[in-house]
């Protein structure tokens, strides 16, 4: 690629991000979406559930809690990923970008810059309101820093699915009654809200085993230092595998959903 | 150097079927056109014809099954790239995003044409005038009618000065007034020397716009020709009037018949007289008046009849012009 080619390809990317973020600003949905939601599931499990849960953490159930919102957030945020680009697919918004003479990876670098943008501030924004009702960092700020990082880092794995599901489904309904088919079942058969070792011994092989439950394990020990619910930074190697694994299979597999959009 | 901007040979796009019994979907059947650089041509026929399929073709966004179209010389599936840099779309679907400005939207197509923001930014400016949209252009797009959004739609397309312009069915669920002012959009882009490929279901756009009309159906062109020809090729307008007396329908056939290009039909039933008057309509009519009052028979319903598309399908295939399309699965 020669050197104009990229800038432009890095121009493109930004117009389309610029676009994107435009949007997410002028939409109050969207805004709620980002900061009202996360603020309001932090209070509900804190305060409902947080009592009933005893866990062995510095700090208690907050400590607990909190990284596992983070998580599951990061999560959730890929569900507009999804949905943003099946109704532009559907609209046809998707071709008329294609009939012009940008770079072919501006739509979905520029959904990835922005949603990415979006994901971050909603994870500031639970840390904020973590810290309001009793939250704390224990280990650090290469810690605190770490936990944000592993958490945008999976969330960003997390959109090339959804990038693919969006493109593969191209049905806003599709799209969002499949998002909560995977993503509900990921998140909370996780270690992100309880202990696994309160779950049925069926359900603990699951929740053990699969990615989300690492990554939280991660947050978790990044967040506290070593505890005994986040005893060992093996939980940050196998994570890092999972999201590479991840963003492997599906970044080519959205890239080929874009491509057959038409 | 051809004269034609657009060349197209034998194209034809065979969809793979969607549902559960999937039959293949011959959308196109071996098309032939060409479109003179400068000039308009407007691709007629019905819903499912296979329009917004060709468009999507010669505009790169789909392979052809087979076949061959090139653009300004370029060929749409090995040159694709050089032909958007030289084509704009505008049409049924809408590159235009609800929570930007009318200008926003220019300004974020031109930034993607690589105008760079300055240039952008002016030749927004440029558009909003052109288009008549400088009062609209500050507020955000989705406040806009159905008029105004097509309007900005086709400035979008025009960001880059194409040299070949497509415009997929441009007028289609807009009400009579805004199809107008549409309708003189058009007129002047065209007079600045566009080459235009325009697709429509209505028989008095394409006479309106077009020099050249392709007519397809089911994904064949089943007639060619200018506007002319294809309204002598179906007999041009039609005056009707009904003659209530069963007794008088004789001589209303004998007076009129002067006027007709062919002699008069009955319709013994009604008492219907038809006479294709060729593309004289409003002339015949206020003489078919004259005529019909001296011969002092008395008529009712006296109309003139414009040819519709159903009345070209009619008469060049002999079969209405039938929704064939878009609800699939749920058939007559
Ligand atoms: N992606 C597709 N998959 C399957 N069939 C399609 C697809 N796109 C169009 N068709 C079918 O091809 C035919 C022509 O469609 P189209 O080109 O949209 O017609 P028009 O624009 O003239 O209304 C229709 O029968 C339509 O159902
Ligand atoms: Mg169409």
């Amino acid at each position: 690629m020669s050197e104009q080619s990229l800038r432009w390809a890095g121009n493109d990317a930004w117009v389309i991000t610029w676009r994107n973020l435009t949007v997410w600003r002028r939409v109050p949905a969207y805004l709620v979406f980002t900061v009202v939601q996360p603020t309001i599931f932090t209070l509900l499990f804190r305060y409902v559930f947080g009592g009933a849960i005893p866990v062995a953490v510095p700090g208690g159930y907050v400590n607990y809690l909190l990284p596992g919102v983070i998580g599951q957030t990061a999560a959730f945020a890929t569900m507009a990923t999804a949905i943003s680009l099946a109704i532009e697919a559907q609209k046809g918004v998707i071709d008329r970008l294609r009939v012009m003479p940008i770079a072919r990876s501006a739509v979905l670098l520029g959904r990835l810059l922005a949603d990415g943008f979006r994901m971050l501030v909603t994870l500031l924004v639970i840390v904020a309101v973590g810290y309001a009702v009793g939250f704390r960092f224990h280990n650090g700020v290469g810690g605190a820093l770490g936990m944000i990082a592993l958490a945008e880092a999976f969330g960003l794995a997390l959109c090339c699915v959804s990038m693919f599901i969006g493109l593969a489904l191209r049905q806003e309904e599709a799209v969002q009654a499949f998002g909560l088919i995977w993503l509900f079942p990921l998140t909370f058969v996780s270690s992100a809200f309880v202990p696994l070792a309160s779950m049925p011994g069926w359900l603990q092989a699951f929740a053990v085993n699969q990615p989300v439950t690492h990554v939280i394990n991660a947050l978790r020990w990044m967040a506290l230092g070593d505890t005994p619910l986040s005893h060992n930074g093996d939980n940050l190697w196998l994570s890092i595998v999972w999201i590479v694994g991840i963003i492997a299979v599906f970044l080519p597999l959205a890239v080929r959903a874009y491509r057959r959009v038409s | 150097m051809s004269e034609a901007a657009i060349v197209v040979e034998g194209l034809t796009k065979t969809f793979a079927g969607r549902g559960r019994d999937a039959r293949p979907v011959e959308a196109l059947r071996g098309i032939d056109l060409s479109v003179r650089r400068g000039t308009v041509l407007g691709v007629l026929g019905p819903n499912g014809a296979g329009k917004t399929t060709a468009v999507r073709i010669l505009t790169t966004l789909l392979q052809p099954t087979a076949g061959r179209a090139t653009v300004e010389g370029h060929d749409v599936v090995r040159d694709a790239a050089a032909v958007r840099s030289v084509i704009g779309l505008a049409g049924q679907s809408t590159a235009i995003v609800d929570e930007l400005s009318g200008r926003e939207n220019l300004e974020m197509v031109g930034r993607l044409h690589h105008l760079g923001k300055p240039g952008a930014a002016a030749r927004a400016g440029e558009l909003l005038e052109q288009f008549d949209l400088v009062d609209a252009g500050e507020r955000m797009a989705k406040t806009y009618s159905g008029g105004l959004l097509r309007r900005l739609d086709l400035a979008a397309s025009l960001v880059a000065h194409p040299a070949v312009l497509f415009l997929d069915e441009p007028t289609t669920g807009l009400d009579p007034r805004s199809r107008l002012a549409m309708w003189d959009v058009i007129r002047n882009l065209v007079a600045g020397g566009t080459t235009l490929l325009l697709t429509t279901q209505y028989l008095d756009e394409a006479d309106e716009l077009a020099d050249e009309i392709v007519v397809i159906d089911r994904g064949q062109v089943i007639a060619a020709g200018t506007s002319e020809e294809l309204k002598g090729r179906i007999g041009g307008d039609v005056v009707e009037f009904v003659v209530p007396d069963g007794s008088r329908i004789a001589a209303a056939v004998d007076a009129v018949e002067p006027l007709g290009e062919s002699r008069p039909t009955v319709e013994s039933d009604s008492g219907l007289v038809s006479v294709r008057v060729g593309a004289r309509g409003s002339e015949a009519l206020v003489e078919t008046v004259r005529r019909l009052d001296a011969a002092g028979i008395s008529s009712v319903g006296l109309a003139l009849r414009r040819p519709s598309l159903d009345d070209v399908f009619l008469a060049l295939t002999g079969h209405a012009a039938d929704d064939t399309s878009d609800s699939e699965g749920v058939s007559p």
